[in-house]
């Protein structure tokens, strides 16, 4: 267990002030100054060292995405754009740092320019996030009236802006080139790679997207040391991160853990357990709805980490865990999930524009049971269509899910099918009748 | 669907929209967000000013095709460029809703911990039967809306721009009478409990103290 001494996040749920004495208390804007004079390369290699990967679920490494960005000053500027239009099912971690830690994004923000020679920065915060957003916006004021931002900020001589924007409700916009799009004032629609975003980003100039957790992590990194970061988890996966607890446990809430802990371990020390007990527990969704499912016998063992997570092929994601107990039914859920999915896919590419329905059409249909048991593998099918096949991973994402729900729960789809059929014998019914071409005939 | 039927929103298009002074202040705050050039930008910002002003004059919410056009005008944009904004972003509204715009997270957390309970008690104080209906007395526009990104405290209702968290059957029915007494109930979890932290207190971060806090 992590102890308090180690944690980063001090004031995640609001206990202290949040504002600037109650943040400085805390140790936010304590020697940035000092962090800010290693220079470019320095804060590049600690965060190398650190191990952090990309919080916003793509688990890319910190050090490596900023050390991409030109070494050379051009005429254009470069930027950077803070991500926080949180909207991963399960997935409120962000919501906490804007609203409890203004402070230390904003220094984050201000360190993390440096690293990719950034002097504007934008924050997009989801449209719906209204408090968060003026949290985060009384915390820009503070900050620019103590001169810790704007010109010559913490009075390194190096001038620095931030600025809000605000969503519009828009899922995909959480992809950082939809995000681009959609800062520059068009719809959400994510670009066609590449060019990298670090070469043609915002309005065209070089830019570095990130996750609110990835820069609000960024200060106590530099300032405590990439090492004690990279220390606190298994070697290279990377320190601690805030989980998200939701669903059937007694008690859901966040909490920050070193990576690497069990899956159970977490859920019992820090969620009340799940609901009913651990024999209760029929699955769990580990990073958010893009990420596969977890049956029970995976979930016993299994621990929170990049490679772990990996090996029994599903993801980290954002950290959002997802408590399903026995008491729903899963095949409902996944046709709820992929029609999440078909609602915010953006449009733009035909795989994930018809896949994502045809997908939730199918489990619709199978969570009456009123499918053949060939189309199991259809829908398998199906999502291999789409993964790969999509400009932005929206597509993937939907994919994933249902595939995960495929691979670990066959039997269930199997015998929802097999009782629907019992219950609906009538004489003379074709049994082939759906294989022809069942879901383009819906 | 209904959002985006030209022939629904047709019929109480207002003929005119300027932006009054409280929006005009912030408005030029807005701008100046923007490099020179990049006014374009500004479109989200501006539409979302343009629906609170409707908001506050009028008690609903929306944004009328006039409202846009001076969207346009403003920011030197085609006019379709705005009107394809207005439509991709779901929370820009294009047609009347009620004082209040209840919106349902129906996210997979939220879902899990009862989100379809209270969407039953607002349909019933509403008196309404689907999503996407307004009361009769205006006070109420119920929307299911996807994942709020407040799933640890499901199920969550969006009422205007405050969430409510943790809600039952019972703290619902709650809050939806209380707004319509003209009262304004407390944002955030409705069972006393201390944001994201679980139930009956935190298990981390207990054990610190700051000397100079507050």
């Amino acid at each position: 267990m992590l102890s308090d001494q180690d944690r980063m996040f001090t004031n995640l749920y609001g206990l202290h002030d949040p504002f600037l004495a109650g943040a400085r208390a805390r140790g936010d804007w304590d020697g940035t100054a000092a962090v800010m004079a290693r220079g470019q390369e320095a804060i590049i290699a600690e965060m190398k060292v650190s191990g952090l990967r990309g919080r916003g679920g793509a688990l890319f490494p910190t050090g490596i995405k900023w050390a991409i960005m030109p070494k050379v000053d051009t005429p254009i500027p470069n930027y950077l754009v803070i991500n926080a239009d949180e909207g991963e099912p399960g997935t409120c971690k962000d919501r906490d740092i804007l609203r409890h830690e203004p402070h230390k994004l904003l220094e984050g923000a201000l360190i993390s320019s440096v690293a990719i020679r950034a002097h504007v920065c934008y924050v997009y915060i989801r449209g719906e996030f209204h408090a968060e957003a003026e949290a985060v916006q009384r915390a820009i004021d503070e900050a620019y009236a103590a001169g810790l931002i704007g010109k010559n900020a913490c009075g390194t001589g190096w001038d620095f802006d931030v600025y809000i924007h605000r969503g519009g409700g828009a899922y995909v916009c959480g992809e950082q080139t939809a995000l681009l799009e959609s800062i520059e004032g068009k719809k959400g629609m994510p670009r066609q790679r590449p060019p990298s975003s670090a070469t043609v980003g915002l309005y065209g100039c070089p830019t570095r997207v990130n996750n609110v957790e990835t820069v609000a992590a960024v200060p106590v990194i530099m300032k405590r040391g990439g090492a004690w970061f990279a220390g606190l988890s298994a070697p290279k996966e990377g320190g601690s991160k805030i989980f998200c607890i939701s669903g059937h446990v007694n008690k859901p809430c966040n909490v920050e853990e070193a990576l690497g802990i069990s899956l159970r371990e977490l859920i019992e020390t820090y969620a009340g357990g799940v609901r009913g007990g651990w024999d209760n527990l029929q699955a769990v969704i580990p990073g958010g709805v893009s990420v596969p499912v977890l049956p029970k016998h995976v979930c016993d063992t299994v621990t929170l980490d990049f490679d772990a997570l990996k090996e029994v092929k599903a993801s980290l994601g954002t950290g959002a865990i997802i408590v399903i107990d026995k008491s729903v039914d899963l095949i409902d859920t996944f046709a709820r999930i992929e029609h999440f999915f078909m609602f915010e896919s953006c449009g733009q590419c035909t795989p994930c524009r018809e896949g994502t329905g045809w997908m939730m059409r199918i489990l619709k249909r199978m969570t009456e049971g009123r499918a053949e048991p060939e189309e199991i593998d259809l829908l398998d099918s199906v999502t291999r269509q789409i993964k790969g096949y999509t400009i932005c991973s929206l597509g993937d994402a939907a994919a994933q899910a249902a595939g995960g729900l495929v691979r670990n729960f066959r039997p269930l789809i199997e015998e929802r099918i097999a009782q629907y059929k019992a219950g609906h014998r009538e004489p003379g019914a074709t049994s082939g009748r759906a294989a022809a071409n069942p879901v383009a005939a819906e | 669907m209904a959002k985006n039927d030209p022939a629904a929103v047709g019929a109480v298009q207002p003929e005119h929209f300027a932006f009054d002074a409280e929006s005009e202040a912030k408005l030029a705050v807005i701008l100046k967000r923007y490099p020179p050039g990049r006014q374009a930008s500004a479109v989200m910002p501006l539409l979302d000013l343009a629906q609170r002003q409707m908001h506050r004059t009028t008690g609903s919410g929306w944004l009328p095709l006039a409202a846009m056009d001076v969207v346009a005008d403003r920011l030197q944009m085609p006019k379709v460029r705005v009107y394809e904004v207005a439509k991709f972003y779901s929370m820009m509204i294009l047609q009347p809703i009620g004082r209040y715009h209840l919106q349902i997270c129906t996210g997979t957390s939220c879902w899990l911990r009862g989100s379809d309970r209270v969407a039953e008690v607002c349909k019933k104080v509403a008196g309404i039967e689907n999503f996407g209906e307004t009361s009769a007395d205006g006070m109420f526009t119920l929307s299911g809306v996807e994942c709020l990104g407040a799933c640890v405290n499901a199920p969550v209702l969006k009422v205007n721009d405050d969430y409510y968290e943790d809600l039952d059957a019972e703290s619902t029915e709650k809050v939806l009478e209380a707004l319509k007494h003209g009262e304004h109930p407390k944002p955030g979890p409705v069972n006393g409990r201390q944001a994201s932290a679980p139930e009956g207190g935190p298990i981390a971060l207990a054990s610190l103290t700051f000397d100079k806090a507050e």
